[in-house]
């Protein structure tokens, strides 16, 4: 079937889209937090030592795969590696290319409903904490709870249409509608438009917070230097006396590397897709380290500034810690109500992390639609009804399996902390040993504005970042694999949400089965340019 | 807010804004590169009416 061969519209539209997937919730919830227990200033050495040895390095291999996959016609994860590494094997280990983006669609589209939840609810005036302070925190609390259903299973699937599936179906349409509209029509347009306001947004929120000066007089220390203090000063971990002794934990180390990775969307097959959809001279180089840049400016500029330092300066100390969900969705609302004119500042925020999700959650979609329009044959309107069908029912199941989020978190251990290392690590072993550094490095140079040096490739991509990715997986598994194996073993909604990981993983290795027999067919029938060997490159 | 605070935050936001600010204006700086449309789509415009 002759279809469409979908182009970004523009280089902008290709680099705002990247850093638009890699913006989301981390930049504003996880980074501060993460960064704040984890030796505060001291944090960003091994921050930036994992982006420029695992982060760029990667971030270039997922671009140079997806832009030399685009030009012989492919654009899915499966596709790409298997002609790349000119062996089957790959072509089934880019499955996780394919399950990692769905699964994640999943428990993602769900939190982003409920940040236009909390947009919509502060627009019309329907987030009241009440008029003592001292509440403020049980009611934010209990706002939540009742939001996401946090106390028992099925709560939001009985009776009556709950609110907060309300705002799911919603995000779920708002999602399905622009991927439908396609590359250039859809995401890009989309991106275009809603970078520039969530910067005009954040920056408004950044303003608000660094003008704040000291809002409680009977608390003169909680203001914003110390709030940017608690922030970024230089703490020890533990009982260690030294400001620095971070630099000397494994766990520290393995936070940097965990956040990098998660915050460049690396190893979720996502940016190899929309590398593929560029012309054989376009540059790749600059446009990487562009859209890695804007992600990080929106990481550590904007969230590094105003979640934590807004948090201490209402409530302290005690009040700044807290994971991504108990930061975002408990504490920040009990700050916004503490501040001057806070339900519209909790407005442009929430509607800020709801255009930053979803700017990520159709980047989710992308991969696995063009695999399923490369796989069956099938035009975009059966892919995504195929695809909203499948995720569809995985969200069913996460809501109706609400109780301590348990469904969630079992999914987001898996595919998010250990899924993306493993994508990420067959990515550059394909593109750098089996490839082959050197023509990997001939065909990110063609059309790059930005030459890299060779030996990024030949040694940074092939021996160093391979080795930090297996150390970084060791580390990992030693630490913390252990507990999440054994809460398996107990059974109950864990067990059920990695059963559901299961079924999604078979279904997905069985098209690619099917679809690798109709490449096959394909390649047999034409004679694909042949990549650049060594003797090429000079 | 410690010296080695304001050492830390200004120079990790003072490297991300440099960065920031050095590859956009690469970008930028190159109007036929970066509004440049890509070359003639090859478009069956037929694609979604063979869908159903």
């Amino acid at each position: 079937m002759a279809r469409t061969k979908e182009r970004w519209g523009t280089r902008l539209g290709v680099i705002l889209a990247v850093a638009g997937s890699a913006v989301g919730l981390g930049n504003f919830l996880r980074f501060p937090g993460t960064a704040a227990q984890n030796g505060g200033g001291t944090f960003m050495v091994p921050y930036f030592c994992a982006l420029l040895l695992l982060g760029i390095p990667i971030c270039w291999a997922e671009w140079t795969l997806g832009k030399r996959g685009g030009q012989l016609g492919y654009h899915s994860c499966p596709a790409i590696l298997g002609q790349l590494g000119g062996s089957r094997i790959w072509r089934y280990l880019g499955v996780m290319g394919l399950l990692m983006p769905t699964i994640v669609y999943m428990y993602y589209v769900l939190v982003e409903s409920w940040t236009l939840a909390y947009a919509g609810y502060y627009l019309f005036g329907r987030l009241d904490l009440g008029s003592d302070p001292s509440q403020y925190p049980a009611r934010s609390s209990q706002f939540f709870t009742n939001l996401v259903g946090l106390d028992q299973d099925g709560f939001m699937l009985q009776g009556g249409l709950h609110p907060s599936v309300i705002f799911w179906m919603i995000a779920f349409g708002v999602n399905f509608c622009l991927i439908y509209r396609g590359i250039s029509k859809g995401i890009e347009k989309f991106c275009n438009v809603a970078m520039p306001i969530m910067v005009l947004c954040a920056g408004a929120v950044l303003i608000r917070v660094l003008t704040l000066g000291t809002p409680d007089p009977a608390h003169p220390d909680q203001n914003v230097l110390n709030g940017l203090g608690f922030m970024w000063n230089p703490k020890p971990i533990g009982s260690a006396h030294s400001a620095l002794s971070a630099l000397a934990d494994p766990k520290v180390w393995l936070a940097a590397a965990g956040q990098v990775f998660f915050t460049l969307s690396v190893g979720f097959g996502v940016i190899m897709n929309y590398a593929s959809y560029l012309g054989p001279k376009d540059d790749v180089v600059l446009s990487s380290l562009t859209a890695s840049a804007t992600n990080e400016f929106f990481e550590v500029c904007l969230g590094g500034l105003i979640t934590i330092p807004a948090a201490f300066i209402f409530l302290g100390a005690a009040g700044a810690v807290g994971g991504t969900f108990g930061l975002g969705f408990n504490t920040l609302p009990v700050v916004f109500a503490y501040m001057p004119a806070g339900r519209w500042f909790g407005f442009i925020w929430f509607t800020m992390l709801f255009l930053a999700a979803v700017t990520s959650s159709i980047s989710l979609l992308q991969p696995v639609i063009a695999f399923l329009e490369e796989a069956l044959g099938v035009g975009r309107r059966a892919s995504v009804t195929i695809l909203g069908l499948i995720t569809a029912l995985g969200c069913l199941f996460l809501i109706y399996f609400s109780k301590d989020l348990a469904a969630l978190d079992t999914m987001d251990f898996w595919m998010a902390q250990l899924g993306i290392f493993i994508l990420g690590t067959i990515e550059v072993v394909v593109l750098a040993w089996v490839f082959g550094a050197r023509r990997a490095h001939w065909v990110a140079c063609q059309g790059a504005e930005l030459h890299p040096p060779s030996w990024v490739f030949t040694v940074l991509m092939r021996c160093i970042t391979p080795l930090c990715l297996l150390t970084v997986f060791g580390a990992w598994c030693y630490l913390y694999a252990g507990d999440y194996l054994r809460s398996l073993a107990r059974g109950g909604v864990p067990l059920a949400a990695v059963g559901i990981i299961a079924t999604v993983l078979l279904f997905m290795l069985i098209l690619v089965h099917l679809a690798g027999r109709r490449w096959d067919r394909a390649d047999a029938d034409r004679l694909p340019p042949s990549p650049p060997g060594p003797e090429d490159v000079g | 807010m410690t010296l080695a605070g304001w050492l830390f935050m200004s120079c990790s936001i003072g490297l991300v804004i440099s960065a920031v600010v050095y590859c956009f204006w690469r970008v930028l700086t190159r109007p036929a590169a970066s509004g440049h449309m890509h070359a003639p789509l090859d478009i069956d415009v037929h694609d979604r009416d063979l869908d159903c």
